[in-house]
């Protein structure tokens, strides 16, 4: 109600300039650098880009509130804020991608995509062993948790709305959410120990460890999203005389596609870099194996956490190839990434 | 649906608090008639009765109900490892713990159990403002050119190795932080939360929940964009069209519509901050102190880290001591999840779907 | 529909490697798989400390015998005990022998059922003590001194008991970081121990995996945790393996009256100031080190290789019989000193380890 009186206002009240941003933004930066020489002493550029921003909020707040009036002042205040939270996040993920890629470059050559570790003491060697294994465990993983999760939010959206079943499953979905990798890790060794005889280690094993972590996450995005699929949708479909299933099949889960394939990436991104779990579950080796059922098997998350915890002489050589590891991982899901995309859109209804 | 907009706030009405409500108010009954087959079964569509000529639909609803029991299966294997596991620690005599295990349990583990939730907590704190003001920006604010980029790199981050976080944790952030620990516990001191004697690393529990919150913030993020995306674009027009500014319209028919969505990406991220590993392993300066002061090498170590640093020691009774901490922080979860549940009851959920 | 050009070279990437499942320096048969009939695959799991070690024997062993893998799994001494208890690992790697209780024929299910199992010393390595404070490249300090640091009782770098073994370095007054292990392990087991051993009055807790939670300080995960903690940090101290320690300074610890550095030879004299320990089999060679002896250093670490006295499976006696006794040889004990930085076993020890193994059937 009230929003409806003031939007008069605005067609009225005095615009600022466009230059006041810049304007200020400039002012702000450069009397919080000297703010900040005159607290610390010296040029902390930290302190003196904190001061610098919360300068520049106030000052567009009250320029705002005076020429503008109060309802632009907030419309402002949170633009700044938005854009504030995202270069604030930008300052550790960006630092995070920067040393990843330089500390990464140096081993990212061929020999590290054709070799593996097997009679590699110190430098050289490579980890196609371990990229190979993430590919094999994260690939099972993935074809156990995407149908169980995805089903089971089909289940929770479409069919057990509000019944007990449906309740209980969404709460320990959650709780599932919490079991800790390491634990999952456990299960999977000691499941595979009572099926195949003790201390069986298998690629398969960890993917059954990386299946625990990666199904709640695929429920919960998957579920959000067939949620927001729009009613209308449906009755439509029903209305034509189309039956349930192929209703979900045929137009829900397509309208809800492109959500949906980047749940599944994300939650192939949350288990990829998995190591603990790993470490117990698909064991260590440094040779290749392409037998998922069968012996240790070398995943890049293990690789990089070796490579990193057990130097032996030549550390140099280790860090970097740990370095190079960690950066092949984030390639491997930028691949897989961009092939998700692909996807959507194949499969996309063609709107918007 | 957008016949509604106009009528919004008709005289005597209840104000409405956003746009997002006094559309869905003006719009329930004529939904419910929709929806709502003369025979009324709540959880069915109208083609949904059993038709012996047509079995797809039994057996998909049959493949969907299963796939969801096979969650509770897994669920209750996972449990019943850690009860069984983990008794012979729970149930032993407390003198034979001490002389062979790490000492008394709940004494033992109360202090970790309190480092997870504090860890978590103080994660979530730095995280969930950030995650939604990104989101926003990603959904709302930045222009469509740089949005989608935007989007793709926030989703290759949630891909980073939390091995690499701890890496980038204690070789680049832990020093970076140390002087503005000292600044903090120098001028600041006097609070609480900034007292003691100020870590010589900067490996402190502050310090790990930055980490943490840098390793959530892409999952949070990412759940969020989507949600906001799917924001209805008429409701955001409409608002736009009655002269709302754009965070007025965000507030009144985004934020409302996305409620469900956000609580649903913290408790992911919740998930994994309460059991993160490795990148707290490596980060923090863990002991068994319950303690509040953020700057100190004496933080309270968490769960998870405790059952990483001491597993591959651990032989006999201790093995099982870790193994019923395991089902202590299960059982964090468990309530955390279950208060999570009880706040979102609280408030009606929207859903397109029912 | 339109296929992007880095999306369609992201495909062509994928499907290359599809086509290239196989490592260029492993030749066919010797990749583990159960394909190839006539490769075989030994399995060990144990303690961490020996990993950069092991690294270098397997690539050795499998240079001269391609038809054979060997894994060697770093999980840690106590994994490695409970999978060679379970039958898991062929052998295992351990910074302890097992103890008398754990012993006993017919407790070790790889081994014959009247087998019991033997501890072999096959890795010694001295432990550092490390430190990062600015100006000061010489530190000496008394076992007393070491134990007072590391216990939060002495708390300034220039506290008079610091100046008085070290009375020309540059102390700052500035307040000490000790830094320790917050896993358990082997390595501060083998710590405690010294500094109970040799300085009593101070450190009265006896040795254990875990360090002591009330004598606060810092805590860092594993060898590398603590050597990047020390160097991060600022006025910090902390232990670790000596191999380890990279370009920091190792302060030399005063033993009746002589400041010794944390080199091989020192360490390595403790196995033959030491005695075994009583009322094993004659093959066992389980050892209780003395730390107090003259001219050793007393901080060291020794791992063994446990394995059983009779396999179920002679195959499998075989492999063990040849790669262990390949660690414990001149050329093994050379191979790891300059892979890991470890001390060689004395040539008298080689001898005893090759008696030991080749009674194992």
């Amino acid at each position: 109600m009230a929003t409806i009186v003031h939007a008069a206002e605005t067609l009225t009240a005095g615009r600022l300039p466009r230059a006041t941003v810049p304007v200020s933004l400039v002012g702000s930066v450069l009397l919080g650098y000297a703010l900040a020489i005159l607290f610390t002493g010296g040029a902390n550029i930290g302190l003196a880009v904190a001061l610098a921003y919360l300068l520049f909020l106030l000052v567009m707040e009250i320029a705002t509130r005076v020429v503008e009036g109060p309802r632009q002042a907030s419309d402002r205040r949170a633009t700044n804020l938005v854009v504030g939270a995202f270069v604030l996040a930008l300052l550790p993920l960006g630092s995070l991608v920067w040393e990843v890629l330089s500390k990464g470059i140096p081993r990212f050559d061929v020999p590290f995509f054709s070799q593996s570790m097997r009679n590699v003491v110190g430098a050289g060697g490579g980890a196609i062993h371990a990229v190979w294994g993430t590919v094999y465990v994260t690939g099972m993983a993935t074809l156990i948790s995407v149908p169980i999760g995805l089903l089971t939010a089909i289940y929770l959206a479409e069919y057990g709305v509000r019944n007990r079943l449906s309740k209980a499953i969404t709460f320990f979905v959650d709780v599932m959410t919490g079991v800790p990798s390491i634990v999952a890790g456990l299960f999977a060794y000691a499941l595979m120990g009572l099926l195949l005889g003790p201390g069986s280690r298998s690629g398969f094993a960890g993917s059954i460890a990386l299946s625990v972590l990666m199904i709640p996450v695929v429920v919960r995005s998957s579920e959000e999203l067939l949620k927001l699929v729009p009613n209308e949708l449906r009755e439509a479909a029903y209305a034509l005389g189309v039956p349930k299933w192929l209703t979900i099949v045929k137009v829900v889960l397509p309208t809800a596609v492109s959500g949906l394939v980047s749940g599944v990436i994300l939650a192939i991104a949350r288990v990829i870099g998995e190591t603990a779990p790993l470490l117990i579950a698909a064991g260590f080796t440094a040779s290749m194996n392409n037998n998922l059922f069968e012996n240790p098997m070398m995943t890049l998350p293990v690789f990089v956490y070796d490579s990193y915890a057990h130097p032996g002489t030549d550390v140099q050589a280790y860090w970097d190839r740990a370095w190079a590891g960690a950066l092949t991982l984030i390639l491997i899901v930028m691949i897989l990434n961009l092939a998700g995309r692909l996807i959507a859109r194949r499969f996309a209804p063609k709107t918007r | 649906m957008t016949t509604g907009v106009g009528g919004a706030g008709g005289p005597g009405a209840a104000p409405p608090r956003t746009l997002w409500e006094a559309t869905r108010k003006q719009n329930e009954p004529m939904t419910e008639k929709l929806t709502r087959p003369p025979t009324a079964d709540p959880d069915a569509g109208p083609p949904a009765q059993a038709d012996p000529r047509r079995p797809g639909e039994a057996i998909f609803r049959g493949l969907a109900t299963g796939a969801g029991i096979t969650i509770l299966v897994i669920l209750a294997l996972v449990a019943s490892f850690l009860l069984v596991q983990g008794s012979p620690a729970l149930f032993a005599d407390p003198a034979k713990l001490a002389s062979q295990g790490y000492g008394e349990f709940a004494s033992w583990v109360l202090p970790y159990a309190f480092g997870t939730v504090w860890a978590a907590l103080l994660a979530l704190l730095l995280a969930v403002p950030v995650a939604i003001g990104i989101a926003l920006f990603i959904s709302h604010y930045a222009p469509r050119r740089l949005a989608q980029p935007l989007g793709y790199v926030i989703d290759l981050l949630a891909a980073v190795p939390s091995v690499v976080f701890g890496l980038w944790g204690s070789l680049v952030l832990a020093p970076a932080v140390r002087p503005l620990y000292e600044a903090l516990n120098a001028h600041l001191g006097f609070i609480p939360l900034f007292a003691g004697q100020v870590s010589g690393t900067g490996r402190t529990i502050l310090t790990a929940a930055i980490v943490l919150a840098t390793m959530i913030l892409p999952i949070i993020t990412s759940l969020c964009r989507e949600v906001f995306l799917q924001a209805p674009r008429l409701h955001e027009e409409a608002a736009l069209a009655l002269g709302a500014t754009r965070w007025e319209m965000i507030k009144m028919a985004v934020l409302p519509f996305a409620r469900p969505g956000i609580i649903a990406a913290i408790m992911l991220g919740l998930g994994r901050a309460l059991g993160e590993t490795m990148a707290v392993t490596m980060v923090l300066s863990g002991s068994r102190n319950i303690t509040f002061e953020l700057l100190t090498s004496q933080n309270p170590n968490t769960i998870a880290a405790t059952i990483a640093q001491n597993f591959p020691e651990a032989f006999g009774l201790k093995t099982n001591q870790l193994i019923a901490a395991g089902l202590v922080l299960f059982v964090i979860t468990l309530a955390v999840n279950s208060i999570a549940r009880w706040i979102v009851a609280r408030r009606a959920e929207y859903s397109g779907a029912n | 529909m339109r296929i992007k050009p880095i999306a369609a070279a992201a495909l062509v990437t994928a499907t290359t490697l599809a086509l290239a499942g196989c490592a260029t320096n492993e030749t066919p048969a010797a990749g583990n798989t159960s394909a190839s009939g006539g490769s075989q695959t030994l399995t060990g799991v144990g303690a961490s400390s020996q990993k950069a070690a092991q690294e270098k024997w397997v690539a050795e062993f499998q240079t001269k015998n391609p038809n054979i893998t060997v894994n060697y799994s770093p999980d840690g001494s106590g994994a490695g005990r409970s999978a060679f208890i379970a039958g898991a690992a062929a052998f295992a790697g351990s910074d302890r022998p097992l103890k008398d209780e754990e012993m006993g024929a017919g407790k070790f299910a790889g081994c014959a059922a009247d087998s019991n199992a033997l501890n072999l010393p096959v890795y010694i390595s001295p432990i550092a003590v490390i430190y990062n404070v600015e100006g000061v490249t010489d530190l000496a300090l008394d076992p007393e001194v070491v134990a007072g640091i590391f216990a939060g009782k002495i708390t300034k770098w220039n506290d008079p008991a610091i100046v008085k073994t070290n009375p020309g370095a540059k102390l700052p007054d500035a307040t000490i970081t000790a830094v320790h292990r917050a896993d358990d392990s082997g390595t501060t087991n083998n710590f405690t121990d010294t500094l109970n051993k040799l300085a009593p009055s101070v450190w009265a807790a006896p040795a254990s995996d875990t360090f002591p939670a009330d004598f606060g300080g810092e805590a860092a995960n594993g060898t590398s945790g603590v050597v990047q903690a020390v160097t991060g940090g600022t006025n910090t101290i902390g232990y670790a393996d000596a191999s380890a320690a990279g370009s920091l300074g190792k302060a030399s610890i005063v033993v009746n009256g002589k400041p010794l550095q944390p080199t091989a030879e020192a360490a390595a004299a403790i196995l033959d100031h030491s005695q075994t320990v009583a009322g094993r089999e004659a093959n066992d060679l389980a050892y209780s080190l003395d730390r107090t002896s003259e001219g050793v250093y007393p901080a060291v670490l020794v791992s063994y290789a446990i394995v059983c006295q009779t396999y179920k499976d002679s195959a499998v006696a075989t492999l063990v019989k040849d790669y262990v006794g390949y660690m414990a040889s001149a050329d093994g004990q050379a191979a790891a000193a300059s892979a890991a930085g470890s001390a060689p076993l004395s040539s008298a020890l080689q001898a005893k380890v090759k008696t030991a193994l080749d009674s194992v059937k």
